[in-house]
C-alpha cells in the first residue's frame, strides 16, 4: 500500500494484474500516443477526438447534471418544483429559510457531531488495532484480523433489529443510548475497512526505523503517535475521506437509534420535510443541498485519496 | 493478502521466539491497543448478531417472556407470499444493478480513460454520485422520475416522443425505475476500478495487435477484457453482495410501493420488525440474508485467492 503518493488512476495498477505498465519509463509525452487508452482515442480534431467529446457531455448530462438541477430547484421559486430545470427561476433563497424553520440545521448539526466524533473515534480505535496487528507479535493474531474482517460483513441493514435492542439496552452496562449520538456512533467504531486498510500500511513501514526509536527508549504511544502515525498520512486520508463519506452516507442506523425525530441526522431527516404537506419540492431540494455540502467538500478536497481507496479496496478487501 | 499469508506462514524458528515474547509482558500491550475495536464490535456486531439468531427461535413478546418456537418463524417467513416476492425483487434488483452498473461502468471507463486534464475534471465530475448520500439520491431521482411530462426524465422522454412515464406510481415500472438509480450510483464506482485495471494493461500488447491488423472489437475483446478480467470479477461479486442487503435506495425511493412491486428482503424485514413488531420473524428474515451473504462472501474470498495464486 505504498500507492497513495502516485497518481490515483494509475497507482494501483500493479495488484489487479500481474503485467506491468510498460508506461512509467517513458519520458514525459506532450501528444499521447496512438496506443495509450484500449480504445485508441486521438487527441488531435477530427472524427474520433469529435465522438468523444459528444460521449463525454453526454456522460456529464447523465451523471453531473442532475446535481445542477438540486441546486437549481432549491434556489427556484416555482412552486411545484415540478419541472426541473439547469437554472434557477427566478432566484431566492426562500426555500433555505423554510427549510430552517422545519429544523434543518438542527438536523444538519446532528449530523456534523456524528460525523466528526464517529470520524474521530473511528480513526483512533481503527490505528490502535492496526498498530498492534501490524507492529506486534501475538497469539491469535490471525483470528482477531478475521474478526475485523467479519464486521464488514455484518452491515447494519442485516443486524438492524437486534442491533436497535442493544442500543436500547446496552448488555452488561445496561445504559440506554437511544436518542444520543453515541447510539449511532459507537456502532461505527469498528470498521473493518479501515482497520485492514492501515494494517497493510503499517506493515510496510522499515523495521529500521522502529528498532532505532526503540533503543532511544521511546515507549510505545509516543512510537505510534510521533514515529508510526506520521508514515501514515497518505493512509490515514483514505481511511479519512472514506469513513466521513460512510458514515454520512448512514441511514437505518440513525433511523433506529433515534427516540424521535429530533435525533434524525440531515439525510433522514429529508423524508421528513418531504412528507410535510406544507412545504414544496423546492424545500426538500434546499434541505438535499445542505446534505450533500459536506460530502462533496469532503470529496473535491480529499478526492485522490478516495479514489485510490476505491480501486485499493477492490482488490486487497 | 498479505495479512493471511504472512500470519499462517510464520517460520518454525520464528514461532519459538513468538512463544518466548508471550511469556514476556509486552504480550499483554497488544491486547490494549485490541481492546477498543474488539469490545465495540462485540457490543455492536456480534452480540447483535448472536442475539438475532436466538430471537430468530423465539416468539418475541415484550413484557409477557419470550416462547421458543423452533424453526416457525423460518417457515412463516419463508412460506409467506409477501416475503417470497421480495426475495424475487431482491434478486431482480441485484442482478440488474449489478450487471448494469458493471457494463456502464465499463463503457465510462474506456471513454475516460487517459491523462489530459479536461478527462481527470469529467471523471471527478461523473463520480459524484458516489460520494453523495444514498438518502439525497433518492430524493434526487423522486424529483427526476416525477410523473408528469415536466418532471425531467419524462421531458427527456418527450424530446424522443414518448409520452410521459409515471415510473414509480406504476407496479410494472417502478422496481426497473430503481434499478436504473441503482446503476447511476455504481457504475462511476466500478468505473474507477475498471480504470485502475485499464492502466495495467500492457501497452506493447495493443501496439502487437494493430501490427497483426485485429479490429477495435477483437483488441478488445482478446487484449483488453482478459487484462481487466479479476478486476471484473470482484466488482461484480462485491456488487451482487451490496444488492442482498439493498435498503436505503427502496425505502427513500419508494418505500416498497406502490403494492408492494419494489419490496426487497430488508425492507421487509423492517416492515415486519419494526411495524409489524413481529420481531422473531424479522430476525428470521435476517439470519437467512446473514446466510447468504456469508456464503457468497466465502465464494469470493475463495474467487479472489484463485485469482491470486496465478
Amino acid at each position: 500500500m505504498s500507492a497513495p503518493a502516485l497518481d490515483p488512476v494509475r497507482a494501483p495498477s500493479d495488484q489487479v494484474t500481474a503485467t506491468p505498465s510498460k508506461r512509467s519509463g517513458r519520458p514525459a509525452r506532450t501528444t499521447p500516443a496512438r496506443f495509450d487508452t484500449a480504445l485508441g482515442w486521438n487527441d488531435r480534431p477530427g472524427v474520433s477526438w469529435a465522438l468523444r467529446i459528444l460521449l463525454c457531455a453526454i456522460a456529464l448530462g447523465i451523471f453531473a447534471a442532475p446535481f445542477l438541477t438540486i441546486v437549481s430547484g432549491a434556489l427556484s421559486t416555482h412552486p411545484s418544483g415540478s419541472s426541473l430545470s439547469f437554472l434557477p427561476h427566478d432566484s431566492t433563497l426562500l426555500n433555505f429559510r423554510v427549510a430552517g424553520e422545519r429544523g434543518i440545521w438542527d438536523y444538519f448539526t446532528n449530523s456534523l457531531v456524528i460525523a466528526g466524533g464517529g470520524l474521530l473515534l473511528q480513526l483512533a480505535v481503527c490505528v490502535l488495532a492496526a498498530y498492534a496487528l501490524a507492529r506486534h507479535r501475538f497469539r491469535g493474531q490471525a483470528l482477531i484480523m478475521t474478526l475485523f474482517m467479519l464486521t464488514m460483513m455484518l452491515p447494519e441493514e442485516v443486524i438492524a433489529i437486534p442491533l436497535s435492542l442493544v442500543l436500547g439496552h446496552v448488555p452488561v452496562v445496561g445504559i440506554d443510548l437511544k436518542g444520543t449520538v453515541w447510539g449511532v456512533i459507537l456502532p461505527l467504531g469498528a470498521w473493518g475497512f479501515s482497520v485492514m486498510l492501515l494494517t497493510e500500511f503499517m506493515k510496510d513501514i522499515p523495521k529500521e526505523i522502529e528498532e532505532a526509536a526503540r533503543l532511544d527508549g521511546v515507549g510505545e504511544l509516543r512510537m505510534l503517535w510521533q514515529i508510526v502515525l506520521p508514515l501514515c498520512k497518505p493512509a490515514l486520508g483514505v481511511a479519512g475521506v472514506l469513513g466521513f463519506i460512510m458514515i454520512w452516507d448512514q441511514y437505518l442506523l440513525p433511523l433506529i437509534a433515534a427516540k424521535d425525530p429530533t435525533d434524525y441526522t440531515v439525510t433522514v431527516a429529508l423524508s421528513i420535510l418531504r412528507t410535510d404537506p406544507e412545504v414544496g419540492s423546492g424545500v426538500v431540494l434546499a434541505g438535499a443541498v445542505i446534505a450533500l455540502v459536506p460530502s462533496l467538500v469532503v470529496y473535491l478536497l480529499l478526492q485522490r485519496s478516495l479514489v485510490t481507496g476505491i480501486a485499493a479496496g477492490a482488490t486487497k478487501g | 493478502m498479505t495479512a493471511t499469508t504472512t500470519a499462517t506462514t510464520v517460520a518454525p524458528d520464528r514461532r519459538r521466539a513468538l512463544a518466548g515474547r508471550i511469556l514476556a509482558k509486552k504480550a499483554v500491550l497488544p491486547w490494549l491497543f485490541l481492546a477498543p475495536g474488539l469490545l465495540l464490535a462485540l457490543v455492536f456486531k456480534f452480540v447483535p448478531m448472536g442475539k438475532g439468531i436466538w430471537l430468530s427461535f423465539f416468539d418475541v413478546r415484550p413484557f409477557l417472556g419470550d416462547q421458543w418456537v423452533g424453526l416457525d418463524n423460518y417457515t412463516r417467513v419463508l412460506t409467506d407470499h409477501r416475503f417470497q416476492d421480495a426475495v424475487g425483487h431482491t434478486l431482480l434488483l441485484g442482478i440488474g444493478q449489478s450487471l448494469g452498473a458493471i457494463v456502464v461502468g465499463f463503457i465510462l471507463a474506456l471513454l475516460l480513460e487517459g491523462q489530459a486534464r479536461s478527462l481527470k475534471i469529467i471523471r471527478t465530475a461523473v463520480f459524484l454520485p458516489v460520494v453523495t448520500a444514498t438518502a439525497v439520491v433518492g430524493e434526487l431521482w423522486r424529483l427526476m422520475y416525477y410523473p408528469t411530462s415536466d418532471g425531467l426524465v419524462n421531458s427527456a422522454l418527450g424530446v424522443l416522443g414518448l409520452g410521459p412515464t409515471p415510473f414509480l406510481d406504476n407496479p410494472d415500472t417502478a422496481l426497473w425505475a430503481t434499478t436504473v438509480m441503482g446503476i447511476w450510483m455504481a457504475a462511476p464506482y466500478n468505473m474507477v476500478i475498471i480504470l485502475a485495471g485499464l492502466a495495467g494493461v500492457d501497452r506493447t500488447l495493443y501496439e502487437a495487435a494493430a501490427m497483426d491488423g485485429v479490429s477495435l472489437w477483437q483488441r478488445l475483446r482478446y487484449v483488453t477484457l482478459p487484462a481487466i478480467r479479476p478486476a471484473l470479477g470482484i466488482v461484480l461479486t462485491l456488487a451482487a453482495i451490496r444488492g442482498l442487503r439493498v435498503f436505503t435506495e427502496v425505502y427513500v425511493l419508494t418505500g416498497g410501493g406502490p403494492a408492494g412491486s419494489t419490496e426487497v428482503w430488508m425492507t421487509r424485514a423492517y416492515t415486519l420488525g419494526f411495524t409489524r413488531n413481529d420481531i422473531g420473524g424479522a430476525s428470521a428474515a435476517s439470519v437467512v440474508l446473514l446466510a447468504v451473504t456469508l456464503l457468497l462472501t466465502v465464494s469470493v474470498n475463495h474467487f479472489r485467492q484463485r485469482g491470486d495464486k496465478r
